[in-house]
């Protein structure tokens, strides 16, 4: 069987970052991506991003995977691109799927990267074809340059809401408007005036009743609530879309560390089920890392500094690496980071999991 | 199917993306030739030519289409080359592909 010191899961921003990091302490890295193209998330991301220089303030995320990748090139981590880690064994043991062939690689270290997928909603024909993961069309139209359809009605009006859809016109998309069953929008200012300068309504206190087509979507009925999110009576209208884009939530994608008997709390906070994890992101299994979205959904800046710091912790671990910077650092801006009001949630829930402070297993 | 009067799905003028296209690639939907774009995922290449509806479920027949584009929703599950339950928004498109709709849980070639 194939070995290697250390094995990170996911080449989104947290696993680039982990990479990069414990290489260049002088780890031996196997990163692992199910996709053909590394980045995850980040190369349909064309919107720019906030914060500080040093989180890549004012550079689009696509470009930001760029710069992971350029730094990439630059050690000499082993890239396994378009291969599936289909299951966890014991001792850090994982399966490897690409498109031919099937093989093992233990690991005495591992950082879970995986990320999150979007979340569904309960309505009637939430199943139909044109209703789709926000997420799922900002590729369609940013990676592949393809128009999931004409006219779309986006539901949720958090940064993923609202980003895309002012990404969705930038394609050529009509958005008939964005829909926020809170009474206010959930994302930030910044973005939501884009779209409202653009015409797009943001109706708040709204929600979708209902997707309508026998066989793809032809239009959406949509209709205001009261405050426990109840339709209203006599409020209820038909908007003529055949896209319906779902941007209501991520659930981690966490089956590996539940293969990996990581202890798991569930912290609504946190998007639901993540790893118990502790402030250098060891989850309770000896010699498991993760880092954001399995440690609680977040975004891109936090994710490349906690990658960063599972990678150093877990090279200061394996090679006993002089990594005692990096990582105050790390936690040091991951602090300055999350101390705006957007990340109370976060804090709240990373908060929630220090109370369940010792590992039961 | 697309009408000749729908736009093309595929965006010509884009105000900060300029798209790197592929070459075009041949392939087969339900037996009908399609041509879509080399790097592109069999997902990508249907939904470029207007196909939306990708299998239909076991009990209820309903339609399904693609959903997450990150190979977790399983929405997207089609026969490809004989082989069912293909995540085609995984798929890379490779030339003489023949892609069919799945009926129910699909059946092993």
């Amino acid at each position: 069987m194939k070995q290697v010191e250390l094995a990170v899961v996911g080449a989104g921003p947290a696993g680039l970052s982990a990479a990069v990091t414990a290489a260049r302490l002088g780890c031996e890295v196997a990163l692992i991506d199910d996709n053909d193209r590394l980045g995850g998330q980040l190369i349909k991301q064309t919107h720019k991003f906030f914060g500080e220089k040093s989180h890549y303030c004012g550079t689009r995320g696509m470009d930001i995977a760029g710069i992971l990748l350029e730094q990439l090139k630059e050690t000499n981590v082993r890239v396994m691109s378009g291969t599936s880690v289909v299951g966890l064994f014991a001792g850090n043991v994982l399966g490897l799927a690409d498109a031919t062939s099937f093989q093992k690689l233990a690991a005495k270290s591992l950082i879970i990267a995986t990320g999150a997928a979007e979340n569904n909603l309960a309505f009637p024909g939430n199943d139909l074809p044109g209703v789709y993961g926000a997420g799922a069309v900002q590729t369609l139209a940013n990676v592949f340059g393809i128009r999931p359809g004409n006219d779309a009605l986006m539901v949720g009006s958090g940064n993923i809401g609202i980003i895309v859809s002012y990404q969705l016109l930038q394609a050529g998309v009509r958005v008939k408007a964005v829909v926020e069953a809170l009474p206010r929008v959930g994302g930030y200012h910044v973005h939501a005036a884009k779209l409202v300068r653009l015409g797009v309504p943001i109706l708040t206190s709204h929600t979708v009743l209902e997707a309508l087509g026998d066989e793809y979507v032809t239009g959406a009925r949509i209709a205001k609530v009261d405050a426990s999110f109840k339709p209203i009576k006599g409020t209820t209208r038909t908007l003529a879309v055949d896209t319906i884009c779902l941007a209501v939530g991520l659930t981690p994608l966490s089956e590996l560390l539940w293969q990996a008997g990581c202890r798991m709390v569930y912290v609504p906070e946190l998007g639901g089920h993540v790893a118990w994890h502790d402030e250098n992101m060891r989850t309770s299994v000896p010699g498991v890392y993760i880092a954001v979205d399995v440690s609680g959904v977040e975004e891109a800046s936090t994710a490349m500094l906690e990658g960063r710091l599972a990678g150093a912790h877990a090279a200061m671990a394996l090679r006993g690496a002089d990594a005692g910077t990096t990582i105050e650092q790390a936690r040091t801006e991951l602090c300055a980071i999350r101390s705006g009001p957007f990340s109370r949630k976060i804090l709240c829930g990373k908060a929630r999991l220090a109370e369940c402070a010792l590992p039961l297993n | 199917m697309r009408s000749s009067t729908a736009p093309d799905p595929r965006i010509a003028n884009h105000p900060i993306l300029r798209f790197e296209r592929g070459t075009p690639v041949e392939f087969y939907f339900e037996g009908r030739k399609l041509v879509g774009l080399s790097g592109e995922t069999v997902a990508a290449a249907l939904i470029a030519n207007s196909v939306k509806v990708f299998r239909h479920t076991e009990k209820l027949h309903r339609p399904r289409g693609f959903f997450c584009a990150v190979g977790k929703c399983s929405s997207c599950l089609m026969v490809v080359d004989g082989r069912p339950n293909t995540m085609v928004c995984m798929e890379p498109l490779r030339p003489g592909m023949k892609v069919e709709r799945q009926e129910g849980t699909g059946r092993l070639p």
